[in-house]
């Protein structure tokens, strides 16, 4: 099957540090892609490198088979890839509506919005609304909350919530469960495998062995700057995983799947 | 969702049975401080709107009608346009977390074009005025340009372009002002800001509503624009801004843009106001328009704040000024005061702020 986002052979230093050494990555149409490795494998620049917030040295990138080259998020997002970062990028003065809608705000209809570019506030907080009711985010009470208001589990659960609104091909999460609760962190995997069942493709980066293993369809394990090895859930256990990532234990074959 | 749900860890189990109202909760807070201090938080325009009712109502008590008179409210309002104009371009580049030295030389810059492309090279006046106004523009063009590509700090370059600015209006006019008389017989246009409507006693001059409807507009656009939000999102935090797709250079170019656009207003104005052109005039717009801000209770960090705040603040650096000057005092207490005002008003911004963290 034809990878829906491919990349190979992707570098990137930063000064005398080698964040990508040769990095491929493949994610197919339809699965969730669990990416792990230790701190500092090159996991959330590689990510970035995907979702347009950083560019690469050298490289190349296909999204459906077609090479792209984004320069921003934006493109990115005009692409069909949505991304939750681990910094959220979110404005906490902000309410939750105005970063839900963040660069994509919506216009009235008519002369208000044509001529005068007024938003169309009401439509984006019912908007919204509905997407944390969604997510089961029951405990936020006003949708025009400063977001610098919200815990840091509640704001975690808006991003993830505004990513699975707006992506349409790709939607990659970078560590969504780290801080939430054990409600929260369920509703998101519930959420992420609704989404998968949309048809849209999902990328998740977790420290979580259980969750990965859980809800993944293959594991993508990063070490050292390369994608070391790709694992199917059912036929290692954790502790392989572990092994793997750490470099207690070499993969029988390298490049599997 | 019932599969992934059943090989989830046991831990989970109970959360079949958990709660789905839209969590609720009894503020028992209901103090009156406490409620003041959220209704602040909303609403950062209304310190400084107290702080102006409060000035205009002991101002009255004190000098009776000699204050309270229409006469003597809309010279506030009078003596308070420029530097309204002016802080409001200056509200706009504090709200992306900048500060703009510049927007006094720019306004006289401006207002020196505007004269000189009329006397020295027999411009019709409408053609120096569109000039001038391109020349406040290109100037912000510039600033904007430095901090949002080349990441210089706004302080920096602003600070620069304050000299730059500054040399270049005293060499291209040779220090030389232009006749009152004079604009009035050839250039009328130069003039329109000074225009007078007298009602009842009021007088409101075309640069005072001008003032007035420039902080509406703008409200208006911050409020109810993407535009306005992402100016208050790249002050908030640019690197989050960019990653939820906002253009943030070419917010912050925009925004200086239209600031240098406004101060040449202000240039305008200010031929107006004193009738001639000189290059001199307007040394005292850059603190004061950052008074004015800071007054208003915009954020210097960037990101919070309104802009009906600074027209507040420049009310009640107005209101103190004619009101002590009214009162006879020497005018040092004006300045003693206004620096007081300066101290409380961020005091006061970090106590509102407390309820958000």
């Amino acid at each position: 099957m034809e990878p829906i986002l491919k990349a190979r052979n992707l570098v990137k230093r930063f000064g005398r540090v080698t964040a990508l050494d040769g990095a491929d990555f493949d994610l197919l149409p339809g699965e969730i892609l669990s990416v792990i490795g230790d701190n500092g494998a090159g996991k959330s620049v590689m990510i970035k490198a995907l979702s347009g917030a950083l560019q690469v040295d050298s490289g190349d990138m296909f999204l459906e088979g077609n090479a792209f080259h984004f320069h921003s998020p934006i493109d990115a997002r005009a692409a069909g890839i949505e991304t939750v970062y681990q910094t959220l990028a979110m404005s906490p003065a902000l309410s939750i509506a105005d970063n839900m809608f963040m660069g994509r705000e919506l216009r009235r209809p008519g002369l208000r919005g044509r001529l005068l570019r007024q938003l169309d506030r009401r439509a984006m907080e019912k908007f919204s609304r509905e997407k944390l009711t969604e997510l089961g985010l029951l405990t936020i009470q006003n949708i025009n909350q400063a977001v610098e208001t919200l815990s840091g589990g509640q704001r975690q659960g808006i991003a993830v919530a505004r990513a699975a609104a707006f992506g349409s091909k790709v939607i990659i999460l970078d560590e969504p469960t780290a801080a939430l609760g054990v409600k929260e962190s369920r509703r998101v995997l519930e959420l992420i495998a609704d989404v998968k069942s949309r048809g849209i493709s999902i990328v998740l980066i977790s420290h979580n062995m259980p969750h990965v293993f859980e809800i993944s369809d293959r594991i993508h394990i990063h070490r050292l700057g390369k994608r070391l090895t790709v694992i199917k859930p059912d036929e290692f256990s954790m502790s392989d995983a572990v092994a793997f990532m750490t470099g207690a234990k070499r993969p029988e074959q390298e490049m599997a799947a | 969702m019932a599969e992934s749900a059943s090989k989830g860890q046991d831990f989970e189990s109970v959360l079949s049975d958990s709660a789905t109202e839209v969590a609720e909760f009894e503020d028992d807070r209901q103090g009156f401080v406490y409620k003041f201090q959220n209704l602040l938080h909303q609403n950062p325009a209304i310190v400084p709107l107290i702080v102006l009712v409060a000035a205009i109502v002991i101002f009255g008590a004190l000098l009776g009608n000699k204050f309270f008179s229409p006469f003597a409210l809309t010279l506030i309002l009078q003596q308070v346009q420029i530097v309204g104009i002016v802080a409001a371009a200056q509200s706009l580049v504090i709200l992306t977390a900048g500060i703009d030295l510049s927007v006094g030389a720019i306004m006289v810059l401006s207002s020196v074009v505007m004269g000189q492309f009329t006397f020295r090279y027999g411009l019709p006046p409408a053609v120096s005025v569109m000039c001038g106004l391109a020349c406040g523009t290109f100037f912000g063009f510039v600033n904007g340009w430095l901090v949002a590509k080349v990441k210089l700090p706004p302080f920096i370059v602003t600070l620069g372009m304050w000299q730059i600015v500054l040399a270049t209006n005293f060499l291209y006019s040779a220090n030389e002002t232009i006749r009152s008389q004079d604009i009035a017989e050839k250039a009328a246009l130069l003039q329109i800001f000074g225009y007078k409507f007298k009602f009842y006693g009021a007088v409101f001059t075309v640069g005072a509503i001008f003032m007035v409807l420039l902080v509406l507009v703008l409200a208006y656009v911050l409020r109810q624009t993407s535009w306005g939000r992402h100016v208050y999102a790249v002050g908030d935090d640019p690197e989050a801004a960019e990653l939820s797709g906002v253009q943030v250079s070419r917010i912050l170019i925009s925004v200086y843009m239209l600031s240098g656009l406004i101060c040449a207003f202000a240039g305008w104005a200010l031929i107006g106001r004193l009738g001639s052109v000189s290059p001199t005039a307007g040394q005292l717009a850059n603190i004061e328009s950052i008074t004015a801000v800071v007054i208003g209770g915009i954020s210097l960090f960037g990101g919070r704040g309104s802009i009906l705040g600074t027209l507040f603040g420049a009310l009640i650096v107005g209101v103190f000024t004619l009101g002590l000057r009214l009162l006879g005092t020497d005018p040092q207490w004006t300045f003693l005061l206004i620096g007081v005002l300066i101290i409380a008003a961020v005091a006061v911004d970090q106590w509102i702020r407390k309820v958000s963290v």
